[in-house]
């Protein structure tokens, strides 16, 4: 069902409670999520800002001549091109061809690299770029790699001020609620920094820097419309400033240790890791994620919260385990910024795993805190007080020395 | 004068090329970009850019 959300807006998006994933299977979505798109009719004009997944394209179009009558739509603004925004553009753009669509110039490129569309009327704009709604207006602020080329917010003056942020502020949930006071807070916040982790974490500078750049602008803010998920409206200030948080080396007091185990003698190094850490930073929060057992996102969010990585995998054919090995480059990709990483693994012969993940994580950014630990076959009380030992040291490097 | 790489899309700044599109002429050097230059590619800034190793 389409909603209002404000004198001038409603919702015409899609909510999705079926999807498991997104980006294909790269990123999972325990919540599902929505493709928020929103209809804006001020002063005259009627403007559709986004559209939906392209699966849902045609039931969003009969919803949405249902809403409005489609030849009544002034302009469309295309904030952001992906196809789970962009993907009802073919569908709609059947109805009425020539009404004119608003975008970056890299969305342009984008549009028509998907679309390959003949004589739409695709109209490029600028940071600062307005269009008047009657006395309320849209003004365009390009937001390159928030998360694609082409990202731009759009913002409209009237209604107190709505910022339609696209992907950024966004988060895979689902609700019927669509906004964060009538929704379970703490699950869209985790929701949010999952999205946030696996989704614009490389672009953290970005985010700074935009984030710098509209607290300057005192802009109104009475609502934070992002194309996923709520809409933010009692508590813009927290979710703008979890934003700045955790675009800027973001770390808590925690410890991931993540492993992979054949015959679980790596596991139990893990514990004893573990263990040894807990030991000598006893506020410090440890936690334990097996690669191939837990889910690869959720262990990466682990990673963004914590000081510190440490990594553990058996060798295998002289080489990493399947999971361990994606994970690496996962997290090579999300461009953590001052995070400490540790390496250790069983091994039967080679053993070449643990000397690895440390070269893989040094080449991720992680400053290394000691020398791999790798031991023989399964590990005896030696062994084990040996992992302790490793990861007492590891507490103290990076929570400093125990209190006395 | 070197030649630096965008680090989020790997485009090349090439101070012999310049970037035309977008005012700049051949032979500007990429310490010479202004500081409002952006990548032509992903459109991030030039502290995002390193020196072509």
């Amino acid at each position: 069902m389409n909603r209002k959300i404000s004198e001038h807006i409603e919702w015409v998006g899609k909510t999705d409670w079926e999807l498991t994933h997104f980006h294909g299977e790269e990123l999972s979505t325990a919540h599902g999520s929505s493709y928020n798109a929103y209809l804006v009719r001020c002063g005259g004009k009627t403007v559709l800002v986004d559209t939906v997944w392209r699966p849902y394209d045609r039931e969003f179009v009969e919803r949405l001549a249902a809403t409005v009558d489609l030849h009544d739509i002034d302009f469309i603004v295309m904030n952001h091109n992906e196809v789970d925004h962009s993907g009802a553009l073919p569908e709609l753009m059947a109805e009425i061809p020539g009404t004119p669509i608003y975008c970056t110039a890299k969305g342009e490129s984008i549009i028509r690299g998907h679309y390959h569309p003949e004589g739409w009327d695709i109209r490029t704009v600028r940071t600062g770029d307005r269009i008047a709604l009657g006395d309320e207006s849209l003004t365009f602020i390009e937001a390159p790699m928030l998360h694609w080329p082409d990202t731009m917010f759009t913002y409209f003056s009237g209604d107190g001020g709505v910022l339609f942020s696209n992907d950024a502020f966004g988060q895979h949930y689902a609700t019927e609620s669509l906004f964060e006071d009538r929704e379970n807070l703490e699950g869209a916040i985790r929701e949010a920094l999952k999205y946030y982790v696996n989704i614009l974490t490389p672009f953290s500078a970005q985010v700074g820097r935009k984030l710098v750049e509209i607290g300057a602008m005192n802009l109104p803010l009475a609502l934070v419309a992002p194309s996923h998920g709520v809409i933010w409206r009692e508590h813009i200030p927290m979710i703008m400033e979890l934003y700045k948080a955790w675009s800027g080396g973001y770390a808590e007091e925690r410890v991931a240790v993540v492993y992979d185990t054949m015959w679980n003698s790596t596991r139990r190094m893990a514990e004893a890791i573990a263990d040894g850490i807990a030991e000598v930073a006893p506020r410090a929060t440890v936690t334990l994620h097996n690669a191939s057992k837990h889910d690869k996102n959720d262990i990466v969010t682990e990673v963004f919260r914590s000081k510190a990585l440490v990594m553990g995998c058996p060798t295998i054919n002289n080489e990493l385990s399947y999971a361990v090995d994606g994970l690496l480059g996962m997290i090579k990709g999300l461009k953590l910024k001052g995070k400490s990483g540790a390496a250790f693994g069983s091994y039967g012969w080679s053993g070449e795993g643990p000397g690895l993940i440390q070269n893989r994580l040094e080449a991720a950014g992680f400053a290394p805190v000691c020398a791999p630990l790798r031991l023989q076959w399964v590990p005896d009380a030696a062994g084990l007080e040996e992992c302790r030992a490793f990861g007492r040291g590891i507490g103290a490097a990076v929570f400093g020395a125990p209190e006395g | 004068m070197e030649k630096y790489v965008c680090t989020v899309c790997g485009y090349v700044y090439d101070p012999a090329v310049g970037d035309p599109d977008n005012g700049i002429e051949p032979g500007t050097s990429f310490e010479d970009l202004p500081e409002s230059w952006t990548c032509p590619e992903c459109g991030v800034g030039k502290d995002m850019f390193e020196p072509e190793g």
